[in-house]
């Protein structure tokens, strides 16, 4: 603890920023983290562009919630460089809450506001954080329940919906902050198997619009379809990433063969 | 395997007439049987003789203790000081300022109870900001009204003001303790638990003892605080540990992915706290809460130890009285009913306020 120049939170924002690629939307350098004495993540490299579409797969424990969710600093890092859209995340509140607004976040249990109405739930970001009149933040949070197929929902709390729209109206919520790029962690792990598909459908759509995506998820249909890359991370590390035809079919390290030999055939 | 899905019917008639309800719950066995007789027994030999001395044998009215009988209850003591039980020693031809002050009370009680009143808000808005102000005015005097020392204020009214002052000023500081106990700042943190749990531990007439003979002690004797300012700080101070406690208890029952929520959406932490957080949690502790509110209504009358007369206070002095001597019970009859009134009322309105937030989960 009183070494704080190891914790990369707590540093400056460098002007090394500015060096790394323009083009990567999330630029992740040599990212390390402990949970205690348990080393989570190990010496991550990660870039990934604008539009791109990139899947994280992995055995329990491997520590691809915890990559995600350092993304939006709902982890703190102890070492390493996390650059999103240009801005450096510190431990400076400021810059915190900044990445958070460019950044979408999908969760396994939807988190929405059990107190709030479904139109409520979407509009608070928009109006409170981007200061978007009340008129204005409806209309578009309708736009985006619309394209979730949910509008006539919006009056409605949460606890009377089935998990499925939950879970699209969490998407929906995210989207209207208009983010940069959309985090999911696990988003149809929670779900009847009934209730899946229209969860997929609605990440696909989102796919096929351009938005920039970083998905943790076991259906390896969803990442067949919609991937650019598939990352396999064991034991904290990144094992192994590729496109997803060449990682399904032509797997190079034995690990995520096996793990592919236990997800794909049962 | 059959074809064909079978359609909903409707649930079986369930409604039971008196005489077979009364089998099923009264008499349904030989010890239940025997339960209910015995009962209906203990209530035939107590509530005869009760409704006799309370009602039927009573002196309503009266100038003194001659009026009454022995055999009823003397209530004539009550209606004859009733003036003192509810101003205390306030000056007759200035009452009428404290029925104002009853009356704007029970309107905005009305008003923010009753669900199809508009404009909530600003009545909310004056009842927190402005009605403390006007109601000093009222009470105290000052601008055209004359000057009531509130060594004079008393009864009802000196009970209702502790404790509405009591209530509304420690919620919001209660509140700020509970997050302040939770807070990730070592220092914050570290100051609200010690203020939580110094207050918490002394007894509530310890404070009182406190505020009005020892803090006048340490401060210049310029500086004069009045007697009912100081027992109200004491209250306030006293009460909020608790509150925080309270409040603490439903911060932690909202699950950890509320916090996130907020957080990746990019609200700062009060934001989060105040629409997201506090609203789900303060639900949660409405039965915490009205307990503490209750409780607090009741500890008013322990400002008697300082020479301040509430209700309770009032009565019993009323009880020294050599026109009225030996109606003890009365006075404390009539006083613990006005105590559970008020409190009961509270517990009704809290049941009704949890109705109503309730939303399907």
């Amino acid at each position: 603890m009183i070494d704080y120049l190891d914790e990369p939170c707590l540093q400056k924002p460098l002007s090394q920023t500015l060096e790394q690629k323009a083009s990567s939307l999330i630029d992740i350098r040599g990212l390390n983290k402990w949970y205690g004495q348990f080393h989570v993540l190990r010496d991550i490299d990660l870039q990934i562009h604008k539009g791109e579409k990139v899947v994280i797969c992995g055995p329990s424990g491997s520590g691809k919630s915890t990559l995600i969710r350092c993304i939006n600093c709902l982890e703190e890092h102890q070492q390493g460089s996390i650059v999103v859209d240009g801005t450096r995340l510190t431990n400076d509140l400021d810059n915190i809450e900044t990445i958070r607004r460019e950044v979408g976040m999908v969760f396994q249990q939807f988190n929405l506001f059990p107190h709030l109405t479904i139109l409520e739930n979407c509009t608070l970001a928009p109006i409170w954080v981007r200061k978007q009149a009340k008129k204005e933040a409806e209309k578009v949070a309708m736009e985006y329940l619309e394209r979730v197929q949910i509008p006539d929902q919006a009056h409605k709390y949460p606890g009377q919906l089935s998990g499925g729209q939950q879970q699209r109206v969490a998407i929906a919520r995210s989207l209207c902050m208009n983010p940069e790029v959309m985090l999911f962690d696990e988003p149809t792990s929670a779900l009847d198997p009934e209730m899946i598909k229209e969860v997929l459908d609605v990440m696909i759509e989102l796919a096929r619009e351009g938005m920039t995506m970083l998905c943790v998820t076991h259906e390896m249909g969803f990442a067949r379809t919609v991937a650019d890359r598939v990352i396999f991370m064991d034991e904290g590390q990144i094992i192994e990433q590729a496109p997803p035809a060449e990682f399904f079919d032509n797997p190079r390290s034995e690990r995520t063969r096996q793990f592919l030999g236990q997800v794909l055939n049962h | 395997m059959s074809d064909q899905m079978i359609p909903a019917r409707k649930p079986p008639k369930q409604s039971v007439g008196l005489l077979v309800w009364s089998k099923n719950n009264l008499f349904a066995s030989l010890p239940s049987t025997v339960a209910t007789v015995l009962i209906v027994y203990g209530l035939y030999l107590l509530l005869p003789p009760v409704v006799q001395w309370g009602l039927l044998d009573a002196t309503w009215w009266g100038s003194d203790g001659t009026a009454c009988t022995t055999e009823g209850a003397c209530w004539a003591f009550v209606t004859a000081r009733l003036d003192q039980f509810i101003y205390g020693f306030y000056p007759q031809d200035h009452q009428w300022r404290a029925n104002v002050f009853f009356f704007q009370l029970v309107l905005l009680i009305g008003w923010l109870t009753i669900k199809a009143t508009p404009g909530k808000k600003w009545v909310l808005g004056y009842a927190l900001l402005l009605m403390p102000l006007v109601s000093w005015w009222l009470l105290y005097g000052g601008l055209g009204l004359k000057i009531v020392a509130t060594h004079q204020w008393g009864g009802l009214m000196l009970t209702l003001l502790l404790a509405l002052c009591g209530m509304v000023a420690s919620l919001p500081f209660g509140i700020l303790l509970a997050l302040g106990r939770r807070s990730n700042m070592p220092v914050i943190r570290a100051l609200s638990t010690a203020y939580i749990e110094m207050w918490r531990g002394v007894p509530l007439i310890t404070v009182l003892f406190m505020a009005s003979v020892m803090l006048p002690l340490f401060v210049p004797e310029q500086v004069v605080f009045d007697k009912l300012l100081r027992a109200l700080i004491g209250i306030v101070m006293f009460q909020a540990a608790y509150m925080a406690e309270v409040v603490r208890g439903g911060l932690q029952a909202i699950p950890k992915g509320q916090f996130e929520a907020f957080g990746s959406l990019g609200l700062s932490y009060w934001q989060g706290m105040v629409l997201i957080i506090l609203p789900q949690a303060m639900k949660l502790v409405i039965p915490g809460v009205v307990n503490t509110f209750i409780a607090l209504f009741k500890d008013t009358s322990l400002v008697l130890v300082i020479g301040l007369f509430d209700l309770l206070a009032i009565v019993q002095a009323g009880l020294n009285d050599p026109a009225w001597l030996g109606f003890a019970v009365e006075g404390y009859l009539f006083a613990g009913f006005v105590f559970w009134a008020f409190c009961y009322g509270m517990s009704k309105y809290s049941q009704r306020l949890e109705q109503q937030l309730h939303q399907g989960r």
